[in-house]
């Protein structure tokens, strides 16, 4: 599911590395802003044996082979902020250590599995006050999320997929995601044995909204595959009506206006485009981030 | 001559209602070293971590330098009373044996260049200064214990408090860890059961029978009378 | 182990390991942007990149054969896709997916061993990369030592006793690990205890102060610039 470089068109890792930075700046302050350094060594061991979790990976035929993600795991003990950055840094370090995902596509992976694969299983987990079956719910909501994104932003990218494949990769996602939930479920329950209040209930209910949020998520990214179910000519269509296509050309108007002036190559523009976009949510969210700090300091 | 350990009616029970420690009464002053003896399990270690406040006691007071460990005094607390655990895999975690031994200095709240000094200074104590750019898992057991004992002189403490030093230690690595601990002019607490090393370094030691203080005195009347 | 390869690697002296983390950080990005955005057209600017990389790594003076076959863990993965490519009649598209995707691990692995973890973590911190998230890395590494260490004197214990680690029965690996983890979080607590000990609150405090200097200026602009405009040259 750790999607390497090389696989992702110039558009979807733009787009999903635009996204995923100043997700993971904003989780990263309020993980920092709430975090219990007494919860260090759990984050740590936590991470670590997610961290190998991933490294068992079944293959599910269609390349994008399937693991156990961890992100509801990692979720429901640390809570969502601090989950994400967990999982972040778990996915940057098997990026640069064992080549395990690309580096410009960690924005793609930081996105599916760390952002949407841990609110995705916390959703549910919190809807449901985090009883048995909302574990469950979490594990299994969280992988489904993070694999048919990952598989849509392929097919996004115009990589070559048999129908066929298509199908019976989906139908393992669907056994992971089972797989998952259980594990999750089982996981959860013994810690929560072993150390009393380790998981971290809910505190505010708002239990619609929650609900609301987890199948939305579900079905945006069942909606995100359905709309790129057709392997080519997919950057066009999905430009059109998908919510990916949306979600970047909305992100890149405002520079697309340089877009046209600036060169006459497709290529170059729209490296720069995205690219300048990155450094511009960069430099965004270091100000936002000092500002912050000072106005704490201030207060 | 000034009291710097003063324990009064320590008790410490742990979450499951299990007695750690009922009732200890000690003190200790500078420059004094004392040698806790005991069987396993009789509290030693647990007393030694209410000593810089890793434990809260559930009745009793502990002050050190006069001040109780508590609170706001904690922080202080840690600089005054360093721990030496056991296993040094345990506490060397920083990626250098220089950062390792800046890292205490450098909560304090020094600068960088103030904590490399004092590190410089604490790993020259200790006969470590030339594996300064060393990562501490690449060290051997009794460079280890040597480095974990230099980042504990780097914030100056007037008591040093030593859990088992000597395991994982060979004969050679032993003698000289005793010869560099007597060197050090802190008052010092060796939780141990090498008898030559006790020996070699305390006149006094304490015997801990299932979480209280039985008995105190010097070192060979303690070993004759619970033939240690 | 593949990381304590790059880590006895990442402990150069080399020209390019005492380069600043952010400079080679950045030079890599340059690579990889142009490296992913390259199309089956393009193939001789990937001839040239294969060759600046292995120069660098032979001018690192690292093992270039070693460092180039630690890259090719990706490779089952892309073959894979390209099998699919070819079917679908475009087999350039797959060609294509199978050289980025390598090359890319290339400039990842040559970014790793020549730049220690440390360091790595410093030049992020000084690209602004968030604080906290840093530091999890920090903590993660170390804590993933602590179970490589734990797990390997388990399974010395076990085979010592019963021979080889029943990997086949779930049960057994089950409570293996259930037991794996109780001894990780068991020396987990006592290192945090330790540090706790030394001040600890929260915040591991900043130390190196790297400066980049002037050769430092030269590596991004006399790599990173070439590398780009030798892609926009070729359109």
């Amino acid at each position: 599911m750790h999607i390497p470089d090389g696989y992702l068109s110039t558009r979807v890792w733009i787009a999903t590395d635009l996204l995923a930075v100043p997700a993971v700046a904003v989780l990263a302050r309020r993980a920092q802003a709430k975090f219990d350094h007494h919860r260090i060594p759990l984050m740590g061991v936590m991470g670590a044996f997610v961290f190998a979790a991933q490294m068992i990976n079944f293959p599910a035929g269609n390349g994008t082979s399937s693991h156990l993600v961890g992100a509801a795991l990692l979720g429901c003990l640390l809570g969502p902020a601090a989950a994400a950055i967990v999982m972040t840094a778990i996915l940057a370090t098997q990026a640069l250590l064992f080549q395990d995902g690309g580096l410009l596509a960690l924005g793609a992976n930081v996105f599916n599995m760390a952002i949407v694969g841990v609110f995705a299983g916390y959703l549910p987990f919190a809807a449901l006050r985090g009883s048995r079956a909302g574990l469950f719910l979490a594990g299994f909501c969280s992988l489904l999320s993070a694999a048919v994104l990952a598989l849509s932003e392929l097919l996004i990218s115009g990589v070559s997929m048999p129908p066929t494949m298509l199908s019976i990769s989906f139908a393992w996602f669907l056994v992971s995601a089972v797989i998952e939930g259980a594990l999750t479920m089982a996981v959860a329950v013994a810690l929560e044995r072993i150390q009393p209040g380790c998981l971290r209930k809910p505190t505010t209910g708002g239990r619609a909204w929650v609900f609301a949020g987890g199948a939305a998520a579900l079905l945006g990214s069942a909606g995100w595959m359905i709309a790129s179910d057709r392997p080519d000519g997919l950057q066009s269509l999905a430009l059109k009506t998908g919510i990916s296509g949306n979600a970047t050309s909305i992100i890149t108007s405002p520079l697309g206006a340089y877009q046209a002036s600036f060169v006459s190559n497709p290529w170059l523009a729209k490296s720069v485009a995205g690219v300048a976009g990155l450094v511009v949510i960069y430099v965004v969210c270091v100000a936002l981030s000092r500002g912050l700090r000072a106005t704490g300091e201030g207060a | 001559m000034s009291r710097i350990v003063e324990v009064r009616g320590l008790c410490y029970a742990w979450e499951d209602g299990t007695e750690a420690l009922r009732g200890i009464d000690f003190n200790l002053d500078a420059g004094q070293t004392v040698a806790l003896l005991g069987p396993n399990g009789s509290g030693k270690t647990t007393f030694a971590l209410h000593l810089n406040g890793l434990l809260q006691p559930s009745a009793g007071s502990v002050l050190i330098d006069g001040v109780a460990v508590r609170g706001k005094h904690l922080a202080a607390i840690r600089r005054k009373v360093g721990l030496v655990f056991q296993d040094s895999d345990n506490q060397l975690f920083m990626p250098t044996v220089l950062e390792d031994v800046a890292f205490a200095p450098l909560s304090a709240g020094l600068s960088p260049e103030q904590a490399t000094d004092k590190a410089i200074a604490a790993l020259r104590q200790v006969g470590m200064e030339s594996k300064s750019g060393k990562a501490p898992w690449h060290l051997s057991s009794g460079e280890k214990k040597r480095v974990a004992i230099a980042g504990i002189l780097a914030s100056d403490p007037l008591l040093l408090v030593l859990d088992e030093p000597t395991t994982f230690l060979d004969p050679p690595g032993q003698r000289s860890l005793a010869t560099l601990l007597a060197g050090l002019p802190q008052a010092k607490i060796l939780i141990t059961h090498d008898m030559p090393f006790a020996r070699s370094l305390a006149a006094e030691a304490v015997f801990f029978q299932e979480g209280s203080i039985t008995a105190r005195g010097s070192l060979e009347q303690i070993v004759t009378q619970f033939d240690w | 182990m593949r990381h304590a390869r790059l880590e006895l690697w990442s402990r150069g002296t080399s020209f390019a390991h005492r380069r600043h983390p952010a400079a080679k950080i950045v030079v890599t990005l340059a690579f990889l942007v142009s490296i992913a955005t390259l199309q089956p057209a393009h193939w001789p600017l990937g001839l040239l990149y294969f060759a600046m990389l292995s120069v660098l790594t032979w001018a690192a003076r690292l093992p270039v054969l070693r460092v180039q076959m630690a890259a090719s863990v990706v490779l089952p993965f892309a073959t894979v896709f390209a099998i699919f490519s070819f079917f679908a009649g475009a087999p350039e598209k797959g060609l294509a997916i199978m050289a980025r995707s390598w090359l890319s691990a290339f400039t990842t692995v040559l970014l790793m061993s020549t730049t220690s973890q440390p360091d790595l973590l410093a030049g992020l911190e000084v690209l602004h990369a968030p604080r906290f998230l840093v530091q999890v890395m920090q903590f993660l590494y170390r804590y993933l030592l602590v179970l490589l260490e734990e797990a390997s004197a388990m399974r010395a214990a076990a085979s010592s006793r019963a021979g080889k680690l029943g990997s086949r029965e779930f049960r057994r690996a089950a409570a293996a690990a259930g037991v794996l983890f109780a001894r990780s979080w068991g020396r987990a607590n006592s290192i945090h205890q330790a540090m706790t000990a030394r001040g600890f609150d929260g915040a591991i405090p900043r130390f190196r102060v790297l400066r980049p200097n002037l050769a430092d200026a030269w590596y991004v602009l006399g790599l990173a610039l070439p590398v780009i405009a030798a892609r926009v040259a070729l359109r």
